[in-house]
């Protein structure tokens, strides 16, 4: 087990680094940046706020991870979450529980989910198109529900799920985690996880070899819907509406970013949920620092691309070649240099 | 027309009641952007009451944010033979072409709420409010109510380089420039959202000492206000009071916050483009009389004093 656990950690070296970089460049920029305080019946600070604004990423990139293995993607995760919060926003306001509510908008991020699963996997439609349509129809649907306006609600037990804390932590961060755990053992402790790598090397020859590639690629892409609605339920609890125009806005961009920093090639195959999750961390302490460190709005995206940009150089395969070359002594020892460069 | 015998028998102003006969019966398209957001879709309704109000016969065009839409819609009531069109124009751009037709067939076109790059010769006039000027009365009103103290103002920007954005944070600091009391202390952008509003003011609050050297926050939208007053709240401070609050719009929630005490003030950007519109096509279908080539409105300031239940009340089933 503990020699599991020192392989992943190898394994996810250069994500892990990448995060401790940035989060000293944060506390470098914003003193205080690691001060936490326990206020309100939570933990508070920065720290947490990186934790608890980047759980939307965090949950889509779980869902996008397993997609993205299977040579897919999925573009509609933010409109998918931009329906589920207008959907959610408007049942609890219409006075429904709070169980048929959170049951009926995951029910209908599934729905979505399956819709692109049907598209991929029965109509062999390629992913990037097929998602595209419920990415941009998305949108449209969700303000049909909320009728173009934003839709305020007061349910104190829908709000908390976005606002409220448990265990010391908010509630966005436990879902995440939560999440992440689960569906890392589900797929890791199972052939799950195999099954899925074969797909997306070569969804044919798999499917030759027995695997029910169909029944996979609709659950793959429910689970990715599944994680919208989870994303869109705490987005709307967070700001207590559904705001149809800007729930969601890009994120779907952001979170495969997170996947390909978390070290999931987008040619499929391979995967590491937990590399997402650090890599939707990442994204959120760059978001994070550049908030706390004052800088002019007009740099924002400025110094997060060239972030970006220095992490996926540093991780790139040609830059690993490299910096063996640069470091001759250590081609003599083969396997020092596989440790070393990765 | 109900409506207008009813305010005819109320014995108004003899003028009023001339121009408003005067405007029976004409007929105007209106071309709207489409929905984009609340404040665009009180316009709309607005203008319909404004529209019935005067018996007004009101054709409108629904563009979905294209301008192509837009210029069919013009077409097509220049077809129609109206007696004016109302146009809100999505972008800035290639307008000429259609204008000039409008003008060749004698149609007075208004533009409503944003302005465009063509020949002042081509459109009547144009309806805007002054962006620089909102965001001088919101800093106008903070500078009054801080006195002489000292007050550190954290700001929430608008989608950077967008022109309001620009507009109301150049306004702001014209109303600041002597008063050396009143320092800008921190300024981002929230894009105009709920969410950014929320996120940006956490951040504002963990930098600056647990917002303890916070003194006001100035957001250039209602929406990042409602946000960042959740995030006050969360940090276990009093929006309203330990933190002030001022922002522009005017749209319903804003006026819900003020009653509760956690909001201060905000600056409205009225959505009755149309009234003043219509009465410039009234004055000009009357007797010719050819407005100014730009109308300003009303940037009015409303405070908790302003019975805010009152105005949101109003102001709700506007469809914002």
């Amino acid at each position: 087990m503990s020699a599991r656990l020192v392989d992943a950690l190898k394994r996810l070296a250069p994500q892990l680094i990448a995060l401790a970089v940035i989060l000293a460049l944060n506390a470098a920029v914003s003193r205080g940046f690691f001060d936490i305080q326990f206020q309100n019946g939570r933990l508070y600070g920065s720290l947490i706020d990186v934790l608890n604004r980047g759980a939307p990423v965090a949950i889509l990139s779980i869902g996008m991870t397993l997609v993205i293995a299977t040579r897919g993607i999925d573009l509609s995760v933010g409109a998918v979450m931009a329906i589920c919060g207008a959907v959610g926003a408007s049942l609890i306001a219409g006075g429904y529980s709070l169980p048929a509510t959170l049951a009926a908008t995951i029910g209908i991020g599934l729905i979505c989910g399956l819709w692109n699963g049907a598209l991929v996997a029965l109509l062999d439609i390629q992913p990037i198109i097929a998602t595209l349509i419920l990415m941009v129809a998305g949108r449209g649907i969700a303000q049909l529900v909320t009728e173009g306006v934003i839709l305020t609600f007061n349910d104190a037990s829908f709000i908390f799920i976005g606002s409220g804390a448990a265990l010391g932590l908010p509630m966005p961060v436990l879902i995440w985690v939560a999440l992440g755990i689960v569906v890392a053992l589900l797929v890791r402790s199972t052939a799950l996880g195999l099954l899925i790598e074969a797909v997306g090397v070569n969804r044919r020859a798999s499917s030759l070899a027995g695997v029910d590639s169909r029944s996979l690629l609709l659950a793959v892409y429910a689970t990715s819907g599944l994680c919208a609605a989870v994303a869109g339920i705490i987005a709307a609890a967070d700001i207590k509406g559904a705001d149809a125009n800007n729930a969601g806005l890009w994120l779907e961009l952001d979170a495969i970013l997170a996947v390909v920093i978390g070290g999931t090639s987008l040619l499929g195959g391979r995967f590491s949920i937990i590399g997402s999750l650090i890599g939707a961390m990442i994204i959120q302490s760059v978001n994070t620092g550049i908030l706390l460190s004052g800088f002019p709005p007009e740099f924002n995206l400025i110094i997060k691309a060239a972030i970006i940009v220095v992490i996926l150089v540093v991780q790139s395969p040609a830059s690993r070649s490299l910096w063996t070359f640069v470091r001759p002594e250590r081609r003599r020892e083969p396997r020092q240099v596989e440790r070393v460069a990765r | 027309m109900k409506n207008w015998k009813l305010s005819a028998g109320a014995a108004l102003i003899a003028s009023l009641v001339a121009t408003s006969a005067m405007a029976a019966g004409m007929t105007v398209g209106f071309s709207q952007i489409g929905s984009e957001s609340g404040w665009r879709a009180a316009e709309t309704s607005v203008t319909k009451q404004e529209a019935e109000k005067r018996g007004v016969d009101l054709k409108f065009a629904d563009a979905q944010q294209k301008q192509e839409n837009q210029i069919k819609a013009i077409r097509s009531f220049i077809a129609q033979g109206v007696d004016a069109i109302l146009l809100a124009p999505v972008v800035a751009t290639g307008w000429d072409q259609v204008l000039q037709e409008a003008k060749e067939a004698e149609i007075p076109v208004v533009l409503l709420d944003r302005q465009i790059d063509a020949p002042d010769s081509l459109y009547l006039t144009a309806v805007t409010s002054d962006q620089v000027h909102e965001g001088k009365v919101a800093g106008d009103w903070l500078v009054k109510e801080v006195g002489d103290k000292e007050c550190n103002v954290v700001e929430l920007q608008g989608t950077t380089g967008s022109s309001p954005a620009i507009n109301r944070k150049k306004g702001f600091e014209e109303a600041l420039a002597g008063h050396d009391n009143i320092k800008i202390t921190r300024s981002q952008t929230g894009d105009f959202t709920r969410t950014k509003g929320k996120e940006v003011m956490e951040s504002f609050i963990k930098a600056e000492g647990g917002g303890k050297n916070i003194c006001a926050l100035y957001a250039h939208n209602d929406d990042m206000a409602v946000g960042a007053i959740q995030a006050i709240k969360e940090a276990g401070l009093k929006p309203g009071t330990d933190i002030k609050v001022v922002s522009i719009d005017a749209v319903p929630d804003i006026f819900q916050a003020m009653a509760n005490g956690e909001a201060n003030a905000t600056v409205e950007l009225t959505p009755n483009m149309a009234g003043p519109a219509f009465d410039a096509l009234e004055k000009f279908k009357a007797d010719g009389t050819e407005p100014k080539k730009w109308i300003q409105t009303e940037s009015k300031l409303y405070t908790q004093s302003d019975d805010p239940m009152k105005v949101y009340e109003e102001k709700k089933g506007l469809g914002y």
